[in-house]
């Protein structure tokens, strides 16, 4: 790029979004086969200007970024109804948009809104769904994800998954003045809020499946340590500080569990406290690493990563305790595993020929797959519907995150604008 | 933060002075008064207790200021090369019971975060074990794996990871 073209590019960045967002999300691979859909920007109603929050564009980028919609450019939205009396379908058809969306956002009080909107199919001349919500003015991002769930989920026939959370960890600065960050943002990178600070390093962000807290690895005290923290209080408590490792927090479904490693007998092993009476069960008993335990959704196995066969492969056990059972065979390193939320899948990192990539482990057939390209992928987290994996990977000499869609085909870069980022965990649908 | 760097210059004065002993002695040296107890009561450290620790710790040309072994990839091992730097270590340890030492173990940045704390650790508690073989007490040695997380050198070459996968001896108090 030409030096003088920058200021240009920073200033339309600039406009382009709030200040506040700390990630940049791009396309790297694109899906053939994408709904098209026209996303009109939102009306306004009442006394109040233009709405804070480009309602509509929220819209669009999350169906965009999902890989299942091609939203039309801006500059090909021929005219801008806000109103259902105001459709021609006739123009959308011939422009071949299958489905539209319209709405508006109305003032009713101080800080006070009204989002209403329509999805319309256009080829039928109808309204498919149509629903209008109160929100206030720090809701308004959330109630644009969860029209675009509305939307997906009409469409698509899976749930969507835009009105969640990503947890990550980054870090900036080198050497003693190096920081380390635990932060909670929304899906599409907007909104980062810091939760955890520390110039030790913070690793395994962890979430419990109802989404009000975060398991979490601190070597503050020079020594691991595992804490829970509820992600919307801040409060905190100390579960794990045994001698050695205290790592791989995993919660159980039902929230009452943690798996964890522990080397308090000189080894990595897989235990399971029980959170109430921090009671604990040793699950594994092996010389070789045993780390990394993840629940199945169901509560009844343990998948685990251990080198007891001289490599790095996935190991399934009874919650209970029991014999591992191998689970993967596929090369000399498969590590890291993440359930699917249907515990049909697991994600994993996968070594070959010295490159770590995200691969895709189908449990009914046994069937491995490697979903993407780089060097040095690790760290997969399934979206909560199952169709998205989140992972940490190096671009330009920095840790960024990209999500790749499960079957392999959608690939986009999700870029903090300084420092590295580490470790995405996706949150599951919030009950809080 | 004024008294936080108040401390922390202070921290750097003490340990500038403390290089410039020749013989850093543990538990005597200049007489500390603690005011701070109540009733009157002073204490005072007197001189000619404990042992001499300083000389060969802080000797550049001591097998002793080698701090850190180094490791091949996925490997436990320790290297041939390696062994006197354990030996010697060890033999400083077992002479000096009262000397408490922490075993870092660090892993390359490849692969999973969590694997690689399993692989720092192994490494640290194989320093440990070698340790204590040559007479080290058990209690003397703690170890902490902070695997991929605290790189020595920067950047995703092999010569950046032989740097990385290592184990760092440090002594606690120095």
């Amino acid at each position: 790029m030409k030096p003088n073209r920058r200021p240009l590019l920073l200033l339309l960045l600039l406009l382009a979004r709030p200040v506040y967002s700390d990630l940049t999300i791009e396309i790297t691979q694109g899906m053939e086969g994408a709904i098209p859909i026209a996303v009109i920007p939102f009306g306004g109603t009442g006394s109040g200007g233009p709405a804070p929050e480009n309602v509509a564009a929220i819209i669009s980028s999350d169906l965009s970024r999902s890989g299942r919609f091609a939203p039309l450019p801006d500059h090909d939205l021929v005219s801008r109804p806000t109103d259902i009396a105001q459709v021609q379908y006739q123009t959308w058809r011939m422009l071949n948009v299958d489905d539209m969306v319209i709405g508006k956002v109305g003032e009713v009080g101080a800080q006070q809104y009204n989002v209403q909107f329509q999805l319309l199919d256009v080829i039928r001349s109808k309204q498919l769904i149509g629903y209008s919500f109160p929100a206030s003015r720090a809701d308004l991002r959330r109630v644009a994800h969860h029209i675009s769930d509305l939307i997906y989920e009409q469409l698509t026939g899976e749930k969507g998954a835009f009105n969640t959370q990503i947890a990550y960890i980054t870090t900036a600065g080198s050497g003693a003045a190096k920081s380390y960050t635990l932060l909670v943002a929304d899906s599409d990178g907007y909104s980062p809020q810091t939760i955890l600070r520390s110039n030790q390093p913070l690793m395994s962000p962890a979430w419990s499946a109802d989404g009000r807290q975060i398991a979490y690895v601190t070597f503050e005290k020079k020594a691991a340590e595992i804490y829970l923290q509820d992600v919307a209080s801040g409060t905190r408590r100390k579960v794990a500080s045994f001698p050695g490792i205290n790592g791989a927090p995993s919660w159980a479904p039902d929230g009452q569990r943690l798996a964890l490693t522990l080397s308090q007998d000189g080894n990595p092993e897989i235990y399971v406290m029980d959170l109430n009476s921090k009671a604990l069960k040793r699950l594994t008993n092996s010389p070789a690493i045993d780390t990394e335990p993840v629940w199945a959704p169901d509560g009844k196995s343990i998948v685990f990563t251990s080198d007891r066969g001289g490599s790095p492969q996935l190991y399934r056990i009874a919650a209970g305790g029991g014999q591992p059972q191998r689970l993967t065979f596929d090369g000399k390193y498969n590590a890291g595993a993440d359930y699917s939320p249907d515990g049909r899948k697991l994600a994993m990192v996968h070594g070959e020929d010295g490159a770590y990539r995200i691969a895709v482990l189908d449990l009914d057939s046994s069937l491995m797959r490697v979903l993407t390209d780089g060097t040095l992928d690790e760290s997969p987290s399934f979206s909560p519907n199952g169709s998205m994996i989140i992972y940490a990977t190096e671009a330009g000499n920095r840790g960024v995150l990209s999500a790749v869609s499960t079957d392999g085909r959608f690939r986009q870069r999700l870029s903090l604008q300084a420092g590295n980022v580490r470790e995405p965990v996706w949150s599951p649908y919030q009950r809080r | 933060m004024k008294p936080q760097m108040n401390s922390f210059i202070a921290l750097v004065l003490i340990a500038m002075l403390a290089g410039c002993s020749t013989a850093a002695k543990k538990g005597g040296g200049a007489a500390v008064e603690d005011r701070s107890m109540g009733g009157g009561v002073e204490t005072s450290g007197a001189a000619g207790t404990g042992s001499y620790a300083g000389a060969s710790l802080t000797d550049p040309s001591s097998p002793l200021s080698r701090r850190v072994i180094y490791f091949e990839y996925d490997s436990d091992s320790i290297l041939a090369e390696d062994q006197e730097l354990i030996t010697a270590h060890a033999g400083y340890l077992s002479a000096h019971p009262e000397q408490m030492v922490t075993l870092e173990g660090h892993a390359d940045e490849r692969g999973s975060p969590e694997y690689n704390i399993g692989l720092g650790d192994r490494r640290a508690q194989g320093v440990k074990r070698a340790f204590e073989l040559q007479g080290v007490a058990a209690q003397q040695i703690s170890v902490v794996s902070y695997g991929e997380e605290k790189a020595a050198a920067d950047g995703h070459s092999e010569a950046a990871y032989r740097l990385n996968r290592r184990v760092e001896i440090v002594y606690v108090g120095y």
